[in-house]
């Protein structure tokens, strides 16, 4: 199943609905690596609240997305990670590495609003 | 490969089995598993545990064997109840067993975290693999 992003001002948010395949992981990753370009954008939101199970593939594909949004000039916020799936996570020694995270949909948004985007800063 | 069945083997009920060929075979398998765990009265974060650990033996019949099983039952020691995994496949095989259960080895492209994060996660794990033949894992919860 496609997993539907949605367009807020600059940010896009990919709210994930069902389980996903590692086919459908992948195509989440060319769509918003894509998008991120199409509309300018300067951070996303992968919003992971529905999944019960985060493996292997899953964990380093979202890292995947994140760099490469990253090398795109935008930031990547994972929000939502269930305190189950953490607790699995560490358990099998997966780690997101530096990408970001927060608690929920409105976390991640208020991270991405205070992270300066990468360029000329407005002084005072 | 035949599964092997030694004689302490617990006895097993209710089994399912799943056959893996491709990526969504993998969540079919966890789906299962986790429907299965819950019947029987895991919760919270054993499931996820569960789940997880059914993913990743999955994922190593896909990405070593192209395709294989997934065996989920029922089972108990004495009087406590648990879940039984078994993840069978006529891939290649490992050649050095002892190895692949170590944390940090891959062979693939994975992590190395495969086979040692599955033995982490679940409280049984046991696996025998005959190069050019395939290979058996054998892991087990119990329920607290």
């Amino acid at each position: 199943m496609r997993v539907p992003i949605l367009k807020q001002g600059g940010i896009l948010i990919a709210s994930i609905q069902s389980a996903l395949s590692d086919e459908d992981l992948l195509q989440l990753r060319d769509d918003l690596v894509q998008q991120v370009g199409k509309y300018r954008s300067r951070g996303a939101i992968v919003d992971v609240t529905v999944l019960d199970v985060m493996d292997s593939f899953a964990v380093r594909t979202l890292r995947a997305i994140a760099h490469m949004i990253r090398l795109r000039g935008a930031d990547t916020v994972i929000v939502g990670i269930q305190p189950e799936v953490a607790f699995a996570m560490v358990q099998l020694g997966l780690t997101l590495g530096d990408v970001a995270t927060a608690l929920d949909l409105e976390e991640g948004l208020a991270f991405l609003g205070r992270t300066p985007k990468t360029g000329p800063s407005h002084g005072p | 490969m035949a599964h092997e069945t030694w004689p302490n083997d617990p006895p097993t009920l209710g089994t399912s089995v799943v056959r893996i060929a491709d990526s969504t075979d993998i969540v079919t398998a966890r789906q299962r598993g986790r429907e299965l765990a819950g019947q029987i009265g895991f919760n919270g974060s054993d499931l996820t545990v569960i789940a997880t650990a059914i993913s990743e033996l999955a994922r190593n019949i896909v990405e070593y064997a192209k395709s294989g099983e997934i065996i989920l039952a029922l089972t108990h020691r004495g009087s406590r109840n648990g879940i039984q995994i078994v993840a069978r496949d006529q891939g290649p095989g490992i050649a050095d067993v002892a190895k692949a259960v170590q944390a940090g080895f891959s062979t693939g492209n994975g992590l190395g975290l495969g086979l040692p994060g599955v033995r982490r996660l679940m409280d049984d794990f046991e696996i025998a693999s005959v190069v050019g033949k395939g290979t058996s894992v054998t892991a087990r919860k119990w329920i607290p």
